[in-house]
């Protein structure tokens, strides 16, 4: 391990002090966008929440800038899974708000358009990340070039689903790109007491998946790590397991309360590293941004949340039809006849 | 007519399968160059490449978690556990993914996928190979499960549910793999999934079974009817989930009398669920309580206890006595 091993371009305080990917100035402003964005969408679901007008809710404050770069650099023939934190992620890939607000909102039917390609998102810690091995191995069994990117959090990578998906990776060598966002918690539980290595990205070496480790508040170094993954994979060459580490400024979920378990000063400490203030000096300082303009955007991005969100609470109320009708492409006997029963009488008998 | 065991049948139609569709992939531990510890799909690997048959890490959540990615992406994946109570460490993969894939999604993606594993007891292999999973199975939403008792059967039921849209999980009994010949055609054929087969008709009481205790219950019945003149109905689910309830109620609605043989144990077994079917259809129709021949709620046992454990064709016929009385 050298000395600093953890990849970055801007440091906390917004000053470049690596290569800046060679990238459009309306892709540059984009992300930044994409960041506000999620800012957006984190804190207006939890106000939502808090109302009683959505579900629970996990809040991605502090991890805006891998929740957009991660995403970011992915075409749309490319895969992207992940659990309820990579929310946003799917946004950015092409699920529309309005969907991710039913799916938290505990809607049906949750219909993310094929094309986005991202399954809905997990809740069984780290099942997702088999399910991204299994899309690329048929990626490459196809000859096809497209990379599946699948995140998933600290905690996960305890499970043995993560560990299974790795050695698979490793042998099989398909078209993936692990994403750990860590956050520095699972719940109340702290990144140290899921593994005794330093950095979770040291374990690629033990199924023979390259790692590397990412200032996961950097957007232009998590851009960057993951086009070179995904180059990588398209190239054939196989998986890639990118830690990128970041810190959860929020509570775990809407129904958590962190100060049960938060040192206040490391939370203290991590707001100095806000990932979106550090992107905006750079912007600022490369005058592709003026206060004026960010004033803006942000109306924009308020704009559109308040659309969706509209619509969203204006949708009738879910068919109830349809928890049966997704069971099974055709319904088994028995549970036509309870589906009719239930219909029929708006409840069991 | 070739006469094949029922490896040779599954190997068949496995080779069919892969043969007809190129998105057909058949994956899983020593299923390569060893062609499965049971030769089942002894061959195959030589035939169709290493790309399309091919051995994976030891690693059961890993084979079925990245079966359903195939399965997502288009693919037809049939992967093997190698015995059935392996699908324990996958159980997880099985029962929150794999069978919710089409609802979590709204049907935007499916899991049309088979797993395949040896099933059932009588064959004496160490501790914990034989244990009966059917049962956990048929209380997860969203999978079929099926278990052929003869070759042709499990040829036919293997190509319906490698065509089927949703997941299916394929239980292969070990004792009948090789314990006798039939009659199997060699051109691709489907048996419908969610059917029972009346494998015998009769009249004064029906006995439901299947996998191996068909052909229990099938020596029983003869032993009942020699002995006796009572006519025996044998009914062989084919598919435990979904049961065919409507094939058992007819029956027993005739009959009024009804054994339910399994080798599993009898908690929560699917013959409990049987009797509440013939519960809910038939009731008025019964003359006598339904009895049920199963393992005891115990464990499988070590081999030399493994005799006493499974049902024998003796069990079997008592409970046939003991329905017939008055
Ligand atoms: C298999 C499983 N075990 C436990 C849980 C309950 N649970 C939900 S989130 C969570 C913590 C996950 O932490 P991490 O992977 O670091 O992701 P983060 O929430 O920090 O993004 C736990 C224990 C679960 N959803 N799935
Ligand atoms: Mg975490």
């Amino acid at each position: 391990m050298p000395d600093n091993p953890i990849y970055q371009i801007l440091t906390p305080a917004g000053d470049v002090i690596g290569d800046v990917p060679d990238l459009a100035d309306e892709t540059l402003v984009g992300l930044y966008r994409w960041m506000v964005m999620a800012r957006i969408f984190s804190d207006r679901m939890v106000a939502l929440q808090r109302q009683g007008r959505m579900g629970t809710f996990a809040p991605l404050n502090g991890q805006e800038a891998t929740c957009v770069a991660m995403a970011a650099p992915l075409e749309e023939k490319d895969w992207l899974l992940g659990s309820y934190r990579e929310s946003f992620p799917y946004i950015v890939k092409g699920v529309p708000l309005l969907s991710q607000m039913k799916h938290w909102g505990g809607h049906l039917p949750v219909d993310y358009p094929y094309e986005a390609r991202c399954i809905p998102f997990q809740i069984v810690l780290a099942t997702q990340v088999l399910h991204a091995v299994g899309i690329a191995m048929a990626i490459k069994y196809k000859k096809e070039k497209q990379v599946v990117m699948v995140g998933c959090g600290d905690g996960a990578t305890s499970e043995g689903d993560f560990n299974e998906a790795l050695n698979f990776a490793g042998v099989f060598k398909p078209p993936v790109i692990f994403l750990v966002q860590n956050n520095g918690w699972a719940i109340s539980v702290p990144r140290k007491i899921q593994t005794a290595v330093e950095y979770i990205a040291q374990r690629g070496a033990g199924f023979g998946v390259p790692s590397r480790i990412v200032d996961g508040n950097d957007v232009l170094a998590v851009y960057q790590a993951v086009t070179e993954a995904a180059d990588r994979a398209k190239a054939g060459e196989g998986a890639t397991l990118i830690e990128a580490i970041t810190y959860r400024l929020g509570a775990h979920t809407t129904a958590d309360d962190p100060t049960k378990y938060q040192p206040p000063a490391e939370l203290d400490a991590w707001r100095q590293r806000d990932p979106i203030t550090r992107y905006r000096k750079f912007l600022m300082d490369r005058t592709l941004l003026t206060d004026a303009q960010d004033e803006q955007l942000h109306d924009d991005v308020n704009a559109e949340f308040q659309a969706a969100l509209d619509l969203y609470e204006a949708l009738p109320p879910p068919n109830p039809a349809h928890q049966f009708d997704y069971t099974y492409a055709e319904l088994p006997p028995q549970l036509q006849r309870q589906r009719e029963e239930f219909l029929e009488l708006g409840s069991w008998r | 007519m070739p006469k094949w065991t029922m490896v040779q049948a599954i190997n068949n139609a496995l080779a069919i399968e892969l043969e007809r569709n190129p998105d057909v992939l058949v994956f899983g531990e020593d299923v390569g160059q060893n062609g499965g510890v049971f030769r089942v799909t002894d061959g195959l690997q030589e035939r169709f490449g290493e790309a399309r048959v091919f051995d994976t890490p030891l690693a059961e959540s890993a084979i079925v978690g990245t079966a359903l990615g195939m399965a997502i992406y288009g693919l037809r994946p049939v992967a093997e556990i190698q015995f059935a109570p392996f699908t324990y460490p996958c159980f997880n993969q099985i029962a929150t993914q794999v069978t919710r894939m089409r609802y979590r999604s709204c049907g935007v993606y499916t899991a049309p996928l088979v797993i395949r594993a040896p099933c059932g007891g009588g064959v004496r292999p160490p501790e914990m190979h034989s244990d009966s999973v059917e049962a956990l199975f048929m209380h997860v939403q969203g999978i079929k499960v099926v278990m052929p008792s003869t070759p042709y059967d499990a040829k036919g039921l293997l190509h319906a549910a490698i065509d089927d849209p949703d997941p299916v999980l394929f239980l292969e009994h070990m004792k009948l793999y090789r314990s006798f010949r039939q009659d199997v055609p060699e051109d691709r054929y489907t048996l419908p999934l969610g059917q029972a087969h009346v494998v015998k008709p009769g009249r004064e009481v029906t006995v439901i079974a299947y996998a191996a205790m068909v052909n229990v219950a099938l020596a029983a019945a003869q032993q009942v009817e020699q002995a006796s003149g009572a006519s025996v109905e044998v009914i062989d689910l084919r598919s435990i989930a979904p049961l065919d309830e409507e094939t058992i109620a007819t029956s027993v609605g005739k009959t009024g009398r009804a054994v339910v043989v399994h080798e599993a144990p009898r908690t929560g077994g699917v013959a409990a669920e049987i009797i509440a079917v013939i519960n809910d259809q038939c009731l008025y129709s019964l003359l006598k309580p339904v009895e049920r021949v199963t393992g005891p709620d115990t464990p499988f046992p070590m081999p030399k206890l493994e005799d006493t454990f499974i049902p024998t064709p003796e069990r079997v016929a008592r409970a046939i006595y003991r329905v017939l009385e008055p």
